[in-house]
C-alpha cells in the first residue's frame, strides 16, 4: 500500500492568470473565436452586418434635405450618379418635422410676429419664411414645450434621488398646469380640479382617525367627485373673468397631434396605470370576495379585448351612454381607455412581484404590529415593485408604442400624420423616410426608459438576495 | 447526552417567574381545513418564564406559538395575552403584536432596508417613536447582539447567524414583554448556532418571558424553567427540564428523547 500521508508545509502564493485568458484578447477568444464553428459564425455575421449597414448608408446618405417634393428628390439623386436601388428623400422630414412633432397645434403667431416684425397673418401663412426654424419650434409652440419641461421637472424628484425635494411641489402641480397650457382657457378650471384633490386629501386626513381607514378612503373619493360634478364648474366660472384670472387661447382636442399627442397619451397612461395596477393587483389578492371578483373580472375582460376595440368604444360608443349634449373630450376618452388597458396589464405584472415575495415578509410585518396599509407601503410594495421593474417598464414601453393605434380613430399621431402627409401631391409615394423618423422618435424615448429601468435595478440591488 | 448551550455559568439573579400571568390559553383548538392541528391546548405562562416547546415535526408546536400573535387563527377556545383576548378584533390583534416579539426560522429581515432601518421601522411607524430616539434604541440593541458595526449594511450582506441576531434586535426594539422564537437556529450552520443561542441566553438572564420552539436541548436544559413536549397537536408532557430529560414519563417523550439525544 502506498503512502497516503501528505502535509503541506508552505501555503501557495497567488499567481497571475495566463495572459491569453484576460483582457481584450482573452475576451475575444472566449466570446468570438471559441472553436472553429464559433469563428466561422463570427466572420459570417460580421460580414452580414457590414453589408446591411453599407446598404442602409447608401440609401440614407443622400443630399435631399432641401428638396421640396419627391420628384425633386429623384432628380437630385439621379444627378449624384447614385446607382443603388433607391435613395432616401429627406426633404419630407425637413418640410414636415415640426408637424410630426406638434401636429396641427396652433402656432403662437403673435409672439412670433413680435420677435420677427412680420405680421401675424404672414407668420401663419409660412412661419419658417420669416423666423428661423429653431425659434419657430421653441417660441411658436412654447405652451407645449413648457408643458414638457414641467413634466420633466415634475418627474425629477420621483426618478432621481439627488433632485431637490422642493421640486415635489412641481410634481403635484404640473398635471394641472400642463392641462391649462395644452388646452388653454381660464386657469380656474384646472385650479378647481386641483381643489377637488385637496378636498379628498383633507377628507381622508380628518376622517381616518375618527371613522377608520376604510370609510376615510371611500369619502376621500366621494367628496372630490361631488365637488367636480356639482360645484367646481360654478366656482371656476365665478373666478373666471375676475381680475385674478390667467387665460390662454383655447385649443380644441382635434388640433392636437404629432409626437406630442403620443407623449401626452403615453404619459397619462403610464402615470395612471401604475397606481391603478397596484390597486387592482391588491384587490385581486383581497379576502373580500366582491372586491376580488370585480378586480379579476376587470383585469380579465380588459386583457381579453384588443386595444383597438376599446379605442373604438372610446371614440364612438361612449357617446351613446352619455347624456345628450355632454361634450366629453375625445382625447380624454382615449387617455382613459389606454390607461385602463395598461392598468390591467400592470396589475398582472405587480401580482407577479407580489407572488415572488416569501410569505415570511408578510408574517414579519404582521408580527411587528404593522397594519395592512403600512405593511404594503413599507415592506411589500417596495420589494414587489422592485422585482417587477423589468415587467413594469416593458408594459410602459408597450403602452407608449400602442398609442400609435389612435391613428385608427383618426387622431393625428405621427402615424396618422404620415398618412396625411403622403396624401399630399408633393410627397405622394414617400414611405420609409417618414417611418424612419417616427421610429427614431419612439426609439429615443423607449430606449431611455429601458436604460433608466436598468439603472434603477442596479441602484436598488441590496446584497445577494 | 446533549451538549450544553454555553460553557459558562448562567446568571439566574434576574430570572424570576412572577405570579403575573402573561399568556393564558384555554381549551384551544385549531383546524387547517378539516385537519385538526391543535387539540385542547391549555397553557398558562407567567411573566418571566422561559419555556421550550419540543416535539417531532408536524406536531403543531410552531402553529401553537404562531397562534399567540395571531399569525394563525384559532377556531375554538380562548387565548389571552397580557390581559387582552385574541379575537378577530384588529385593535386587539395590533395591541398584542406590539407587546409580543417574534423571531422566525428564516429570520424574515426586510432585504430592501438596512439593518438599522429594519430595527427602526416598527418603532417609528407603530409606536410613533421619533426617528432619532428609535435609532438610538436600535443601536443599543444592535450593540447588545454584538453587531453595531453592521448597522448600515443590508441583510443580504450578513451571515445567517448575524441575520438572526438582527432579527432578535429588531423584535427587542419594540420593547416587547414576551418573545416568541420559532426554531431560531434550525436554518443556521452549526458554527453560527452558538452566537444566536448566546444572545437568547442573555435575553433570558434579563428576565424576558420567552417561548421557544427549538431542538436545542442544551438550551432547554440550561435556560428553560419548563419544557413542553408536543405530539400530534397536543401537549403530551411538561415538566422542569431536569425531570423532563432525566425522568420522562410518557412513552412518546422517551422515544423522542432517545431519537434526538441518542447519538
Amino acid at each position: 500500500m502506498s503512502n497516503i500521508e501528505f502535509v503541506r508545509t508552505e501555503m501557495l502564493p497567488e499567481k497571475e492568470p495566463p495572459a491569453s485568458t484576460v483582457g481584450p484578447i482573452g475576451w475575444m477568444r472566449e466570446n468570438l473565436f471559441n472553436g472553429i464553428w464559433n469563428s466561422i459564425i463570427t466572420v459570417l455575421f460580421v460580414l452580414a452586418i457590414v453589408w446591411t449597414v453599407l446598404s442602409l448608408l447608401g440609401w440614407g446618405i443622400q443630399p435631399t434635405w432641401n428638396a421640396k417634393s419627391l420628384s425633386e428628390c429623384r432628380e437630385i439623386i439621379a444627378a449624384t450618379g447614385y446607382t443603388g436601388h433607391s435613395g432616401a428623400c429627406w426633404g419630407v422630414i425637413n418640410d414636415r418635422w415640426l408637424q410630426l412633432l406638434y401636429g396641427f397645434y396652433p402656432l403662437d403667431a403673435n409672439l412670433l410676429s413680435a420677435v420677427s416684425g412680420a405680421s401675424a397673418a404672414e407668420i401663419l401663412a409660412d412661419p419658417r419664411a420669416h423666423v428661423a426654424t429653431p425659434i419657430v419650434m421653441i417660441l411658436g409652440y412654447w405652451r407645449l414645450n413648457l408643458a414638457i419641461i414641467l413634466l420633466f421637472v415634475g418627474l425629477a424628484p420621483v426618478l432621481i434621488e439627488r433632485a431637490p425635494r422642493k421640486l415635489l411641489i412641481v410634481t403635484v402641480l404640473f398635471p394641472f398646469i400642463d392641462v391649462w397650457l395644452m388646452w388653454g382657457g381660464s386657469i380656474w378650471g384646472p385650479a378647481m380640479a386641483f381643489v377637488g384633490f385637496v378636498l379628498g386629501y383633507f377628507a381622508f386626513k380628518i376622517l381616518a382617525p375618527i371613522a377608520g381607514t376604510l370609510i376615510a378612503v371611500i369619502m376621500s373619493a366621494v367628496v372630490p367627485i361631488i365637488w367636480w360634478l356639482f360645484l367646481s364648474g360654478s366656482a371656476a366660472s365665478i373666478f373666471a373673468g375676475s381680475p385674478i384670472d390667467l387665460t390662454l387661447e383655447p385649443v380644441s382636442s382635434r388640433q392636437f397631434g404629432g409626437f406630442f399627442l403620443s407623449i401626452s397619451i403615453g404619459v397619462v397612461a403610464i402615470l395612471g396605470s401604475l397606481p391603478l395596477g397596484i390597486v387592482l393587483a391588491l384587490g385581486r389578492q383581497s379576502d373580500l370576495f366582491i372586491v376580488k371578483a370585480l378586480c379579476v373580472g376587470f383585469i380579465e375582460f380588459i386583457r381579453g379585448v384588443p386595444l383597438i376595440t376599446l379605442l373604438f368604444v372610446a371614440n364612438n360608443l361612449l357617446n351613446i351612454f352619455m347624456p345628450p349634449g355632454t361634450n366629453f373630450d375625445v382625447i380624454l376618452r382615449v387617455m382613459i381607455m389606454v390607461t385602463l388597458f395598461a392598468a390591467a396589464y400592470m396589475a398582472e405584472v405587480v401580482r407577479g412581484g407580489l407572488a415572488a415575495l416569501p410569505k415570511g415578509q408578510y408574517e414579519a410585518a404582521d408580527a411587528l404590529g404593522l397594519d395592512y396599509w403600512k405593511a404594503q407601503r413599507l415592506i411589500i410594495m417596495p420589494q414587489a415593485l422592485k422585482i417587477s421593474i423589468p415587467g413594469i417598464v416593458s408594459t410602459f414601453i408597450g403602452v407608449f408604442k400602442d398609442t400609435t393605434l389612435v391613428s385608427i380613430i383618426s387622431l393625428m399621431d405621427p402615424i396618422g400624420l404620415s398618412n396625411a402627409i403622403r396624401a399630399n401631391q408633393e410627397w405622394n409615394g414617400i414611405v420609409w423616410e417618414l417611418y424612419a423618423f417616427i421610429a427614431l422618435l419612439f426609439f429615443v424615448v423607449c430606449f431611455s426608459m429601458s436604460r433608466y429601468s436598468m439603472f434603477l435595478e442596479r441602484k436598488l440591488q441590496t446584497g445577494h438576495k | 447526552m446533549s451538549e450544553l448551550a454555553t460553557a459558562r455559568e448562567i446568571d439566574r439573579s434576574k430570572m424570576k417567574v412572577s405570579d403575573e400571568v402573561a399568556i393564558q390559553i384555554n381549551n384551544m383548538n385549531k383546524w387547517y381545513g378539516t385537519f385538526h392541528v391543535l387539540r385542547d391546548i391549555n397553557l398558562t405562562v407567567n411573566q418571566g418564564e422561559r419555556i421550550v416547546i419540543a416535539g417531532p415535526s408536524g406536531s403543531g408546536k410552531s402553529t401553537l406559538i404562531r397562534c399567540i400573535n395571531r399569525l394563525e387563527e384559532h377556531q375554538q377556545g380562548d387565548i389571552i395575552v397580557d390581559g387582552t383576548e385574541l379575537t378577530s378584533d384588529l385593535k386587539n390583534i395590533d395591541k398584542i403584536r406590539r407587546e409580543v416579539g417574534m423571531c422566525f426560522q428564516h429570520f424574515n429581515l426586510f432585504p430592501h432596508l438596512t439593518i438599522l432601518e429594519n430595527c427602526t421601522l416598527a418603532p417609528i411607524w407603530v409606536r410613533k417613536t421619533p426617528r432619532k430616539e428609535a435609532e438610538e434604541t436600535a443601536m443599543h440593541f444592535l450593540e447588545k447582539v454584538k453587531i453595531p458595526e453592521q448597522a448600515n449594511k443590508y441583510p443580504g450582506q450578513l451571515s445567517g447567524g448575524q441575520q438572526q441576531r438582527v432579527a432578535i434586535a429588531r423584535s427587542l426594539c419594540m420593547k416587547p414583554r414576551i418573545m416568541l422564537f420559532d426554531e431560531p437556529t434550525s436554518a443556521l450552520d452549526p458554527e453560527m448556532i452558538k452566537e444566536v443561542l448566546d444572545t437568547m441566553i442573555e435575553l433570558a438572564e434579563e428576565g424576558m418571558t420567552m417561548l421557544c420552539v427549538t431542538h436545542e436541548m442544551g438550551f432547554a436544559r440550561q435556560v428553560a424553567n419548563r419544557v413542553i413536549f408536543m405530539d400530534a397537536g397536543q401537549i403530551v408532557e411538561q415538566n422542569e427540564p431536569e425531570e423532563f430529560f432525566n425522568n420522562p414519563k410518557s412513552e412518546r417523550t422517551k422515544l423522542f428523547l432517545s431519537q434526538i439525544l441518542g447519538h
